[in-house]
């Protein structure tokens, strides 16, 4: 289950490549279109009100790619989030990388980076969160990571991913 | 791709099944024999018979849902929807539409004539439900030889019957495309059907539904309709359409039609009163009050469906509300039925499952490729 699933694209990838059986919900309109062109089932609507019905455990893994910092009440999402699914992928740009980091300090600007491409004025974006941020929350709300991956500018980074992470992908449960 | 392809001239069919030996046994427990359905039938049966496709129509409509008749102008009333390169491409699939019973259009209805007395049935003929409409609907799938549908879809009353489908022989339906539709009539759609009966029972014409020999109640049947024509738009497509146009540029300061609307209100009452009967219009609105597939009459606990579903509905029709669709996915969602939910940003109101041809072709084409094909046709659509 990918909640804000914009044009289909790593549903498609998944459902092709791994035989996945997926599912998607988007709001915008044209993203929808996008995603019946590919084939796949989805639902317009808006991602937080739209998960009650969906009986427990009724998905291996629910994706919040890029999605988790546009969303209102985070806290409500992530239990919504496990209660229909064992395991969450969360996706999203650190705030603290290091060009976001020199924007701010050195020029007093609201950082724009290759993940947060946007003007404080037309950003979609309603959290502002970092790596670490998000491992505080984790803890904070006794959530297991299983798994945490950073992307940088060039790939993989392992070490000081707080500081070199442009993307975080963090796979958590209960 | 032909775009603007047209299925060409079409002919209706009539199939007849029911005889006194079996009877057609209704919901309400009380039988009819023989039944005629109407039907048309457009593309070709492929040898597997697995391309086929029902169409229903909605309150009004009938067999003619492509294509023209000989020597008539207009086309069928889905013909933007159906014919070669359409949404439904009559080069791929074959496509049936029949009359629903009830109807006065070459299906057993009211205004058939009752075997018994050799005159017109009229309110001896007995009260109908979605699911008897579909039921007989069966019967000519049957006659074809098809055992399973690619798809059953239609607009309003046809997305309910679609949805019956699901739910009296769900494993005979491959995918259901319900539009403008929902799950159950809801207290002001039962209101509207309300008013509407109660303006043609209320004309003195009507006879208790006896008018055959003397013509139809045209007053209350023509107000009827002109109810219906306003919930089918929306305040935004009348303000496009006629905003506050006078017909004659000034007020007349009497009770002619001053404005557009009225004149299109009352050209349309007048029209209607030509095509249709009024005893067929009571019954089939009561038909949609009595629908009801809401707390698991759609698909039963426990019972997994393979059917594929594509909900459609439209911002800006207040009639069958787009909550109403909302409701249907949320039903999928509990029974975690393969299904896609999407509300297209139309102004046209209820009309516009026959007006938005644009998104609805792009939706349904892709779906039905999917249904067919799976995943590979997705980047290509030559098949």
């Amino acid at each position: 289950m990918d909640l804000g699933c914009g044009n289909g694209d790593l549903l498609y990838l998944l459902a092709k490549e791994k035989g996945a059986k997926v599912q998607g919900i988007e709001l915008n309109d044209s993203a929808i279109y996008e995603c019946v062109k590919k084939g796949l089932s989805v639902f317009h609507g808006d991602i937080e009100s739209g998960l009650a019905e969906y009986p427990d455990q009724s998905f291996d893994y629910v994706i919040l790619n890029q999605s988790l910092q546009e969303v209102k009440k985070i806290d409500g999402l992530i239990h919504e989030g496990l209660r229909i699914g064992g395991k969450i992928i969360v996706g999203f740009p650190n705030f603290a990388y290091l060009w976001a980091r020199w924007m701010l300090f050195f020029r007093g600007k609201a950082p724009i980076t290759p993940s947060l491409p946007y003007r404080w004025y037309d950003t979609p974006n309603l959290r502002f969160l970092s790596v670490s941020d998000f491992k505080d929350f984790c803890r904070e709300k006794n959530l297991k990571v299983k798994e945490a991956h950073y992307l940088g500018k060039k790939g993989r980074i392992l070490y000081w991913a707080n500081l070199f992470a442009l993307n975080a992908i963090f796979v958590v449960t209960k | 791709m032909n775009k603007n392809g047209s299925v060409g001239v079409v002919k209706t069919k009539y199939f007849t099944f029911a005889e006194p030996s079996g009877p057609l046994v209704l919901e309400s427990g009380r039988v009819l024999s023989p039944v005629t359905l109407a039907y048309e039938t457009y593309g070709t049966l492929n040898r597997d018979k697995t391309n086929a496709i029902l169409v229903a129509h909605a309150l009004s409509g009938d067999a003619h849902a492509a294509g023209f008749h000989k020597g008539e102008s207009g086309p069928g009333w889905w013909d933007v929807m159906i014919g070669p390169g359409k949404a439904f491409d009559t080069d791929r699939y074959f496509v049936i539409c029949s009359n629903v019973i009830g109807g006065c259009k070459g299906s057993t209805g009211p205004s058939s004539i009752n075997p018994l007395t050799g005159k017109p049935y009229g309110l001896d003929f007995p009260v109908i439900t979605i699911a008897d409409m579909v039921e007989a609907q069966r019967h000519l799938v049957d006659h074809l030889g098809i055992e399973k549908l690619l798809c059953v879809t239609g607009g309003s009353m046809g997305g309910m019957q679609a949805l019956q489908w699901v739910a009296s022989y769900g494993e005979r339906v491959r995918s259901a495309i319900p539009i403008a539709a929902a799950l159950k009539h809801s207290p002001q759609q039962i209101a509207f059907d309300e008013v509407v009966r109660q303006s043609i029972m209320a004309d003195p014409a009507w006879r208790q539904g006896e008018y055959y020999e003397h013509g139809q109640p045209e007053k209350g049947l023509a107000v009827a309709r002109m109810i219906g024509h306003i919930t089918f738009m929306s305040d935004q497509s009348m303000e496009e359409k006629f905003s506050r146009k006078l017909k004659n540029g000034q007020y007349n300061f009497d009770f002619a039609a001053d404005f557009e609307v009225e004149g299109y209100l009352r050209n349309r009452g007048d029209h209607f009163v030509r095509r249709f009967d009024a005893n067929s219009y009571l019954y089939i609105t009561k038909a949609m009050d009595y629908f009801d597939l809401s707390r698991g009459r759609l698909i039963p606990n426990g019972k997994v469906l393979s059917t594929r579903f594509l909900v459609i509905s439209f911002k800006s029709d207040w009639l069958y509300p787009s909550y109403q669709s909302q409701e249907i996915a949320r039903e999928l969602k509990m029974k975690r039925a393969d299904a896609t939910y999407c509300e297209l940003p139309s102004t046209y109101g209820h009309d516009a499952f026959l007006l938005e041809v644009e998104e609805q072709t792009t939706l349904i084409r892709h779906f039905l490729d999917k249904t067919l094909n799976g995943y590979h046709v997705a980047e290509s659509n030559d098949i």
